[in-house]
């Protein structure tokens, strides 16, 4: 074979992997906790400081954990397919408020409505650093085993809620 | 004169304290120098001004503190964020091709070369041409211009 | 109206650079004489129209014509009006203009200054320089139009985005955008030379200025990307292997080895294939560059905004011309000869080994930078490349070409003499290996990493100036008289070793600190005090502004004041910080405005940088180091020679 060709072929691959890299999507960064079980934690409940949360009342039922906070743009626009997946699929969301004022919060929730089962306060987030929280707004999809089987980045738009989540979700049910 | 002296053993008492700061401090920045801000993600968490790398700061010297090592510090970002968040890619199998991808460019680099020069050596051709002898192919080539082609 | 002039300047672009690469290939190939004589006038000609066009966009950013819809996305009409004429280029549309401007600029300045060219060599080579324009042409009328209108026009701009507000942007694109694009030049000799079937020492010696023209403007460009970001960014880093960086430093790289190996093949007409192989890599990389900047596959803070659509269009266009290239050096290379002979130890020799060393190092870089998509595409998953593996990787495939530079004029062609060569390299030795061990104690700090650093640079530095003035001795004439192309590689090494010797000190020896002062403290850097004063507040054109004050003093005693802001602009909700810097050619105090903390409290950054300004100092001095070889008497001394003969043959005809 013509040794010249050499330079040629290696151009070729390199066409190959830079032409496959323009389907992909760089800045996501993909979650390492998938598969692996929900961390553990206990926090206060927003409307009632006293009470307190953890996800192991949440073994045995599919359920979303969804991460937002008051001063969140894209939270303010997925809220209502939030508000959509738990009211018409019946699915419970549970409300992780990261690093936000309760007050706020709860104004919040007031002027856009509350559909989270619970709503709870993560005022430092030591608990958001733990599931690898790194923006808001985030969403996990956790089984019934306690596990986490998906990451939705960014705010959840309606087809991504109908194409990824849901089908994900009735198949975890079952 | 008295609270003076006070002033200074409450200092001296101290003192500990800020060299360990600084201490903490220093490895602190050293450590978040090759860590990615998850937010910017083109800086690194000890230049970013972003939430995220001011909470991760915080979270490493406070490791730091308890005595945890740089290596567990590395790991429990790692669990949580992936190896995306390391500036320094683990040696693992899927990066072996990037760390020693350089040194075998390298040998191969020198392979070729060596190859070439060997083959060169086979060939028995001078084809210099000294100054005078390119002067006259340009002219040559200049008239032929002016002939047309 | 104007917008619309500058749009059907390109579309008459097209047709014309379309028509010059069809005429000056085929004419040239089949000895026609009318179409080989379009091609010089084509090229001016699309070289007017590009201007003309680039005009029409200066004037609708200057007129703030919102109803263009790349201005409205870049300007703002409260942005001072040389911002506004910058952000002509500021976006990705725009800067394709400005890439055009200079790819038809290149073109014309080849057409004007290669009157002792055969016309069909330059017909080729402008051909070429025709299809590249015309790849561009394309991408830009259909993919990235700077002059789509927006209807309705908008009451006002989006604002230039406020990191570009800076005359960084007025200089480091043009700069860089000449030596990018510069390289297609050499690229189209190595073409034309390709499909004539004439690879030669004289293709080489035609090369040889380009490639050294295109390689100063880029070494100028990078530098002044680096210096840019530098005081911009706040926080004192000067290089960070980003990719969009790596993109522009890998064509350096390739470049630098491009022009030491064509100085081969001129003198010796060695080489010729990893000459040819290294004249079509360096613009493919520019082009690669282009791609990665443009498309989205990578994340950097410098990348353009993207769409896929663009993406897919420049990886057809970095396909077509450079597979086609390719492919055409595989079926024409094996025909070249081989070239002068040399020995073992030889300057050729050197100059190969240096070649290879820095291939792989852009090699090297090239890998890290492509590594993460490499791993997502294989859905290995996500990790980062940055700094720490290009640091590990980079200065250990350069150390033992940094060693070379003193090495390499002092060897002889053909074959080196080593005792001669030794004799030479003795001096230099012994003051790297003092230097070297010693001035880490001086500067406060040894590791054997410093002292290397430094060593190698004293080791290039005295070479240089030894083997000047052993020259100057033995010729007898002053340092003027020795010809330039010498005395610019020269400068160009010795601006090498200023550079080292700048790195090194940087990052051995700067003091970095992020603290919280309130009004009255002081902190040190290096041996200075800072005292900060205080904040208050300023408005600026299209900002509001704190201002921080602090008195810079060494032992007691003020020397200035500084004023580090933190800007919040109009138009954009990201806050932008501004550095203070104290610079007096031996060490920078650089401070950088936090955020405030209450009662009065700031959190600064206060940097204290030794012998930073070397960085860029010594890029400069490898810029004229090119300058000067470019001006040599040779490439004068020529066109002389032929207007002469010229006239004698007028005269007698």
């Amino acid at each position: 074979m013509n040794r010249f060709l050499l330079p040629l072929i290696g151009f070729i691959v390199l066409v190959g992997v830079l032409a496959y890299g323009l389907t992909l999507k760089p800045s996501e960064v993909p979650s390492p906790l998938i598969g692996k079980p929900a961390p553990d934690f206990t926090l206060p409940e927003l409307a009632s400081p006293d009470a307190t949360f953890s996800p192991e009342s949440m073994k045995g039922k599919v359920w979303l954990l969804n991460v937002w906070a008051s001063w969140c743009y894209p939270c303010l626009e997925e809220h209502p397919i939030i508000t959509d997946l738990a009211v018409s699929h019946g699915l419970p969301i549970v409300g992780l408020n990261y690093k936000d004022s309760p007050e706020d919060a709860i104004a919040w929730l007031k002027r856009n409505g509350n559909a989270f089962q619970h709503v709870i306060s993560d005022l430092k987030g030591s608990v958001g650093i733990d599931y690898g929280v790194y923006g808001v707004p985030e969403t996990y999809v956790i089984d019934r085993a306690g596990i986490i089987r998906y990451k939705h980045i960014g705010a959840i738009s309606f087809s991504q809620a109908r194409n990824e989540i849901l089908p994900l979700v009735r198949k975890l049910q079952e | 004169m008295k609270r003076l002296w006070l002033a200074l053993a409450f200092a001296a008492l101290c003192l500990p304290v800020w060299a360990a700061d600084s201490a903490i401090e220093n490895r602190m920045i050293e450590m978040a120098s090759e860590l990615r801000c998850l937010v910017c993600q083109n800086e690194t968490i000890a230049a970013s001004r972003a939430d995220f790398a001011v909470d991760i700061r915080a979270l490493i010297r406070q490791k730091i503190a308890e005595g945890n090592t740089d290596e567990d510090i590395r790991n429990f970002l790692v669990s949580r964020y992936g190896d995306y968040i390391l500036y320094r890619p683990p040696l693992k199998f899927a990066t072996l091709l990037l760390w020693f991808g350089p040194v075998l460019l390298l040998a191969g680099g020198f392979t070729i070369l060596a190859t070439t020069l060997r083959r060169r050596r086979r060939m028995d051709v001078d084809a210099e041409l000294n100054d005078a002898e390119r002067e006259r192919a340009d002219a040559l080539l200049q008239r032929s211009q002016h002939h047309g082609m | 109206m104007i917008p619309e002039i500058g749009h059907f300047a390109i579309v008459l672009t097209l047709f014309v650079a379309m028509a010059q690469g069809i005429l000056g290939t085929v004419g040239a190939a089949r000895g026609i004489p009318a179409w080989i004589a379009f091609a010089r006038p084509a090229a001016h000609a699309q070289f007017l129209l590009v201007t003309v066009s680039f005009l029409a966009l200066v004037w609708s950013f200057l007129a703030k014509d919102f109803s263009v819809l790349y201005v409205a996305q870049n300007s703002n009409s409260q942005l001072p009006w040389f911002y506004r004429m910058a952000a002509t280029w500021g976006g990705h549309e725009g800067s394709l203009l400005l890439w055009l401007l200079m790819q038809t600029g290149w073109a014309s300045a080849v057409s004007l200054f290669s009157k002792q060219l055969p016309d069909a060599m330059v017909a080729r080579v402008l051909g070429v320089l025709g299809w590249v324009t015309a790849g561009f042409l394309l991408f830009v009328l259909f993919t990235s139009n700077p002059f789509e209108r927006l209807v309705p026009g908008a009451m006002d701009g989006m604002d230039l985005n406020p990191l570009l507000q800076d005359i960084g942007l007025i200089l480091h694109p043009p700069l860089l955008y000449m030596g990018y694009v510069g390289f297609s030049v050499v690229f189209a000799f190595a073409i034309a030379a390709l499909l004539a079937g004439q690879l030669d020492s004289t293709w080489a010696r035609w090369s040889r200025p380009w490639a050294t023209a295109a390689w100063l403007f880029l070494t100028l460009g990078i530098a002044l990307g680096s210096w840019w970001a530098y005081f911009e960014l706040g926080w004192g880093g000067w290089w960070f292997w980003d990719p969009v960086e790596n993109s522009s430093f890998v064509p350096w790289l390739i470049g630098t080895a491009l022009i030491h190996s064509l100085a081969v093949t001129e003198k010796r007409g060695s080489f010729k294939n990893w000459t040819v192989l290294l004249a079509i890599s360096t613009f493919s990389v520019s082009l690669l560059g282009a791609f990665l900047v443009r498309s989205g596959v990578l994340t950097s803070v410098h990348a353009f905004a993207t769409d896929p659509g663009r993406g897919v269009f420049l990886l057809t266009l970095f396909g077509a011309v450079v597979g086609s290239s390719l492919l055409l050096f595989a079926l024409r290379a094996p025909k070249v000869g081989l070239g002068g002979r040399f020995a073992l130890i030889s300057r050729e020799s050197l100059l190969l080994i240096n070649n290879v060393l820095l291939a792989v190092a852009a090699s090297a870089v090239i890998l890290g930078t492509l590594y993460p998509l490499l791993l997502d595409a294989l859905g290995l998953g996500k990790l980062s490349v940055g700094p720490p593996y290009f640091n590990a990787v980079f200065v250990p495939l350069m150390a033992p070409a940094l060693l070379l530079i003193a090495a390499g004029p002092t060897a002889n062609w053909k074959s080196a003499k080593i005792p001669a060569m030794m004799k030479q390299l003795v001096h230099p030795a012994w003051i790297a290996v003092v230097v070297g061990i010693g001035a880490p104690f001086l500067l406060g700090r040894w590791s054997a990493l410093l002292a290397f650093g430094i060593g190698v640079s004293a080791w290039i530095a005295s070479a240089v100036i030894i083997g000047i003035v052993q020259r100057v001795r033995a010729t007898r004439s002053g340092l003027m008289a020795q010809p330039r192309s010498w005395l610019g590689m020269h400068l160009a090494h010795f601006g090498i070793a200023v550079f080292v010797a700048g790195v090194t000190v940087v990052m051995g020896y700067e003091s970095e600190q992020d603290l919280s002062m309130m009004p009255g403290d002081t902190v040190m850097a290096g041996d200075y005090e800072v005292t900060f004063r205080g904040v208050r507040r300023a408005t600026g054109p299209n900002y509001e502004s704190e201002v921080g004050d602090f008195l810079l003093s060494k032992n007691g005693r003020a020397i200035r004041s500084l004023h580090p802001e933190k800007r919040a602009y109009f138009s954009s909700d990201m806050p932008m910080t501004e550095a203070a810097i104290d610079a007096n050619g031996l060490r920078h105090v650089y401070l950088s405005l936090g955020e405030a903390l209450g009662d009065g409290a700031w959190s600064v950054r206060v940097y204290y940088k030794p012998f930073v300004d070397w960085i860029w100092i010594g890029c400069v001095l490898m810029a004229l180091g090119g300058l000067l070889a470019i001006s040599d008497r040779r490439y004068r001394l020529k066109r002389r020679a032929v207007r002469k003969q010229r006239t004698a043959e007028g005269a007698g005809a």
